[in-house]
């Protein structure tokens, strides 16, 4: 496993690698079983007992029932997976972006009309490299 | 003998299947995204290819974390529209080209791309929506599929490099298949984009722009930009791109660009589209 992930460096970024996926099996898993209709009338009729039968970690489990999508994020969820909760829920994916992003969902919506988010210093935690923005 | 006559980049953002299903093709939001597409759709009602091999990627639909193939051919008669959590889309079943895909599935494997076979695999929006934005909604698909799922859920997913080199196998693949076909090839996802966290809303005109000429005037250079680039300037999802490069290499060493479009936004994507030629290829 290398030491250091050059990916680590990318600003409000979690990159679903071996690590997180590994901590997040159970709780991707749990999101996966919302596919089906029953599941997610189970779900929705009791949260609590309905996460009694995956092995989510505390902290997984209280972002679960918060819908607290970065905390979800940072304890190994995955999007495609986690927005499978959002659906469960009516929510439209730019309301989860929004959410993430700390922003309402109009402020949101208005910044991707103008042409979304900039590259331009939201590519590193450390200075821009030169030639940013160049493939 | 069968001949791979076209290659086609495109995203394919759910919301725009959203929008045609739920008859909202025809808000100001959606008609430039659509307009976008009216060339190709006239080019390839004349084209009229036999075969797509569509390069696409599940969103966590028929791939959970229990099994992540990183190419996962489908060799199926049919392949179902998946019911990806609110009900399949209302798009036709798509049919599938088993007697080619079983060559290409056995060819690339002697090649040494050691491919999954799927011989019951449903699609989701990552393989509908480019259908849709060629097709329109017609009763029935006007061509035969082969969906080629590439793993870009799960990090890392394979190379640039390696995408390339798959499409070249695939390409002798097709040009070893007695029957005459014309056959296409799509790469699908991408471009910018970042559905997670913070960062979510990255777009990068600039990137995109540059992919896109990079395609006909230096593929190879683009094939070897390593996952953090992608990662850094597309966005974590916008690294679906490197799809489009088994695309590029299946269509041999030069191309040249038919036409493209590039549209901001569909809900959190940069929309990009390409049509490009095999350099050798001869008007039947």
């Amino acid at each position: 496993m290398p030491a250091e992930k050059d990916y680590d460096d990318v600003p409000g970024t979690t990159v679903f690698d071996a690590e997180r996926s590994r901590a997040g099996y159970h709780l991707n898993q749990f999101c996966m079983s919302l596919m089906k209709a029953e599941n997610r009338a189970r779900f929705k009729a009791d949260e609590e007992a309905y996460l009694d039968g995956w092995k989510l970690t505390p902290a997984q489990r209280a972002a679960v029932l918060a819908r607290d999508y970065n905390a979800m994020i940072a304890n190994g969820g995955n999007i495609y997976f986690l927005s499978k909760i959002g659906a469960t829920d009516g929510k439209s994916f730019q309301y989860l972006a929004a959410l993430m992003t700390g922003t309402t969902q109009e402020e949101y919506a208005a910044m991707m009309l103008a042409g979304g988010r900039p590259a331009a210093g939201n590519t590193s935690k450390k200075a821009p490299p030169a030639g940013a923005g160049e493939p | 003998m069968a001949r791979i006559t076209a290659g086609i980049g495109c995203s394919h953002v759910p919301a725009i299947g959203a929008a045609l299903d739920n008859a909202r093709a025809g808000e100001p939001y959606w008609v430039p995204l659509f307009a976008g597409f009216d060339r190709t759709k006239a080019w390839i009602a004349r084209e009229k290819p036999d075969v797509v091999i569509l390069v696409y990627n599940d969103h966590a639909t028929s791939f959970s974390l229990e099994m992540i193939p990183t190419f996962a051919l489908g060799t199926a008669e049919e392949f179902e529209p998946a019911d990806e959590g609110w009900g399949p889309r209302r798009v036709p079943v798509v049919q599938g080209a088993p007697d080619l895909a079983w060559h290409i599935a056995q060819s690339v494997i002697l090649d040494e791309f050691d491919i999954t076979i799927c011989n019951k695999l449903d699609v989701d929006h990552g393989l509908t929506v480019p259908m849709s934005l060629m097709f329109g909604q017609p009763e029935a698909w006007p061509v035969r599929v082969i969906p080629l799922a590439v793993n870009v859920v799960q990090y890392p997913p394979p190379t640039g490099n390696r995408c390339l080199n798959f499409g070249r196998a695939i390409r002798r693949a097709v040009e070893s298949f007695p029957e005459d076909l014309n056959v296409q090839i799509w790469g699908t996802g991408g471009m910018s984009h970042q559905l997670q966290g913070p960062r979510a809303g990255l777009i990068n005109r600039e990137f995109d722009t540059a992919f896109l000429d990079r395609l006909t005037s230096d593929p190879i250079g683009l094939s070897r930009m390593p996952h953090i680039d992608y990662i850094r300037q597309a966005g974590s999802e916008g690294i679906e791109l490197v799809m489009w490069l088994i695309m590029r290499g299946a269509l041999g060493e030069d191309a040249r660009e038919l036409f493209r479009f590039y549209h901001v936004p569909a809900s959190n994507t940069a929309v990009g589209h390409i049509v490009l030629r095999p350099a050798d290829f001869v008007e039947a």
